[in-house]
């Protein structure tokens, strides 16, 4: 107490409150990286400037490129997660998982991934072993190969347990064009399954709210079930994994990105019940919590039903509903979501994290 | 999901909006209280469901929005000592002070921790006993008992390292404030069902005897907020101004009687200023002379900063009804959620940031 008190009268003494940040933030805050329009602003401002070149100013999940002749296409990500072992997965399966989405969502079938590892002093190498295990397993049940990698130790306090980052090349097949710039006014949106689950699942461990639930992330590969859709012959305009920021930031970028409204039905979104109750209990909105497993499909309306048909053959689609449209153009994008009111109302991008509310 | 899909049910809301509409007659101004009830009504656009004439002002009811500027800088000089661990619930930690908000603090490493109940901080001053533990208490009647256990236990315990920050704000006192107001506009009120879950509404009872204002307790679902309108308007249109409880699935007229004890127990009723609203007499609850060993503004001696509101914020005009957010010349130019003027732009349920996040488009 006293070493307390004797730190509050020198601040006390001269009190001008005087905090580097102002509310433009000069520094990093956890909301740079949470998908909101903060993140967008540190692409558009200091990232994308400084490397632009035509294959990034894509902005799709995987750079594609041609090389030899070959169309291909190539990702990486970067896995920090709290707690590493989660509901329905851990930070190995996920780190997979989400490199091989990003490399399906551009219609590659993936072939090669990199792991790099960051590792703090003092984690258990029988844990790191169980996350390595669990890579290994979720690449050898989506047929690729994990080919390169690397790892580092940082001194205990400096990470978080494990870190990870993987690579990925895929290649494209060479009549597919799978990119938000083929999306057209009238085409439908699907959805391939419910929402909102890896977010909540991974929120309820972390924060050890004692809520009875039998909530699992959805975290899955899946490159297989855009390989069905891709050989079953659909015309598909783009695909969009819906992880941080969830579906509304994964549509509004796209939006922003082709220059079109989209409007989505409220009422179409599939929820699991028990997620639906915690965003309730918890405030949040699930149109922005992030999933592991859920993407969209845009099609030509012509297709739809077949589309849905091929979805609903595999494990990961059972669920899969047409949500929504591509309405018209737009000068700035725009998406708007059909209230269970009928009332049609924005949907904006959140500025950082969703913080849970008061009461 | 049981509780929670029959009032959204598109039929039902079709049938009271049709009710609301043949029992009006003339225009209302009729104000929703609670920050809660203003996201739903944006958010499920139920005001444009509304006959045209029915003008809903949205009141003072987001705790985050009327903390005052001064509490927060008050936050912001604890939270950067060393040895403190600061923490409080997740909406107020991107709300604005004079020069910082307590994520930017936290970026340059101070400790500051989103809780998601009070009891939190106290586990965290159990585990953490070589720490100053600082809980940020703010919200209405609704958060207060909760706080208050968090002193009483702390007391019983004897716990040294635990201290809160004490801004709660009690509702009949500002509805009777904004009745009283020479520019009020509103002539009945959707009251709080939270709140009264804890109060129950006796203390209403004589606000809408004084002020010939029907005051309808009510929820958050659009079925709930739609009920609440319809029986507010009748009563209007009949010329009465009582107290309905439109929200008796929760809320019994007696309210949560050991809660209400405990918070007797630790807090005194005391003048608090809100935030766009100024002074508020007997507007706000502080902890009692026997808790004052608990009292963050004693033992981090920052009872002495008063900060002044920017004049450039209008949402004290927002918070009164006076004008609609996207009626403030700043409103999505020089205030948006990341530049905020003033703390209606920060939180979810507050005006500003509802209209921002759900109707910019109409104003583009």
């Amino acid at each position: 107490m006293p070493l307390i008190i004797a730190t509050v009268a020198m601040i006390m003494s001269d009190l001008n409150l005087n905090c580097a940040v102002p509310l433009n933030y000069e520094r990093i805050v956890m909301a740079h990286g949470g998908g909101g329009r903060l993140m967008q602003q540190l692409l558009e401002n200091s990232i994308h400037p400084v490397f632009n070149n035509p294959i990034l100013n894509q902005k799709h999940d995987s750079a594609v490129f041609n090389m030899n002749g070959a169309k291909c296409a190539f990702t990486t990500d970067s896995y920090v997660i709290k707690p590493l072992f989660f509901p329905g997965g851990d930070i190995g399966k996920l780190a997979v998982c989400g490199t091989l989405n990003d490399l399906a969502m551009s219609g590659a079938k993936p072939l090669y991934l990199s792991c790099s590892l960051i590792i703090e002093e003092g984690y258990p190498i029988a844990e790191l072993e169980c996350i390595l295990k669990s890579m290994q397993k979720t690449a050898e049940l989506a047929g690729v190969l994990i080919v390169t990698g690397d790892t580092k130790v940082v001194e205990n306090g400096k990470g978080d347990g494990v870190f990870i980052n993987t690579a990925g090349i895929g290649l494209i097949e060479s009549n597919i064009d799978v990119n938000p710039a083929n999306i057209q006014v009238g085409d439908c949106i699907l959805i391939n399954s419910d929402l909102a689950r890896h977010g909540i699942a991974v929120m309820l461990e972390r924060e050890g709210l004692n809520f009875e639930h039998n909530i699992e992330s959805d975290c899955a590969d899946l490159s297989g079930i855009v390989q069905d859709l891709i050989h079953a012959g659909l015309e598909i305009h783009c695909l969009r994994d819906l992880t941080r920021g969830g579906l509304a930031s994964g549509l509004i970028e796209l939006a922003s990105t082709r220059r079109c409204h989209i409007e989505i039905d409220e009422d179409a979104i599939p929820m699991n019940d028990e997620v639906k109750s915690a965003c309730e209990i918890l405030g949040f909105d699930p149109l922005y919590i992030a999933n592991e497993g859920a993407f969209v499909i845009f099609v030509p309306e012509k297709q739809v039903d077949y589309a849905l048909t091929i979805l609903h053959q595999h494990p990961l689609g059972r669920q899969a509903m047409q949500i929504g449209r591509v309405k018209s153009t737009h000068p700035l994008g725009l998406v708007t979501v059909q209230t269970v009111m009928g009332i049609s109302r924005v949907v904006e991008l959140l500025s950082g994290e969703q913080l849970p509310r008061i009461c | 999901m049981k509780y929670l899909d029959e009032f959204r049910d598109p039929a039902t809301a079709k049938k009271l909006v049709s009710a609301i509409a043949s029992v009006t007659t003339q225009p209302w101004n009729i104000m929703e209280v609670c920050g809660g009830q203003t996201h739903s009504i944006i958010k499920y656009g139920i005001d444009q469901l509304l006959p045209e004439g029915i003008n809903l002002i949205h009141g003072p009811g987001c705790p985050v929005c009327v903390t005052p500027l001064e509490y927060i800088d008050k936050a912001l000089a604890i939270a950067q000592l060393q040895g403190v661990i600061f923490c409080s619930f997740g909406d107020m930690l991107r709300i604005p002070g004079s020069q910082c908000d307590l994520l930017g603090l936290k970026a340059q490493g101070a400790d500051i921790r989103i809780v998601y109940s009070p009891l939190d901080a106290l586990t965290l001053a159990q585990q953490n006993t070589n720490k100053q533990i600082v809980f940020f208490s703010v919200g209405f009647e609704t958060t207060a008992p909760a706080t208050a256990l968090v002193a009483y236990q702390a007391r019983q315990l004897q716990l040294n390292n635990i201290s809160l920050l004490v801004c709660h704000v009690r509702v009949p006192p500002v509805i009777e404030a904004l009745l009283d107001s020479p520019d009020n506009q509103v002539q009945g009120f959707l009251g709080a069902g939270h709140v009264c879950s804890i109060m129950g509404y006796r203390e209403y009872l004589p606000l809408a005897e004084q002020f010939r204002s029907p005051i309808v307790i009510t929820g958050f679902e659009p079925v709930d907020i739609l009920l609440g309108l319809y029986r507010c308007i009748r009563q209007l249109e009949e010329g009465r101004f009582q107290v309905e409880n439109a929200y008796s699935r929760v809320v019994k007229e007696q309210g949560n009687l050991p809660a209400q004890q405990l918070m007797e127990s630790v807090f005194d009723i005391t003048d608090r200023n809100w935030r766009g609203l100024g002074l508020i007499e007997r507007g706000g609850l502080s902890l009692k002379d026997e808790y004052s060993n608990w009292n963050a503004e004693l033992r981090f001696s920052v009872s002495d900063i008063y900060t002044q509101e920017p004049s450039e914020c209008h949402s004290g005009e927002v918070l009164k009804g006076l004008i609609k957010p996207a009626q403030c010349p700043e409103f999505g130019g020089r205030c948006t959620p990341e530049r905020p003027l003033g703390a209606t732009m920060v939180s979810s349920e507050g005006a500003c940031a509802a209209y921002y996040r759900y109707r910019r488009y109409d104003h583009v």
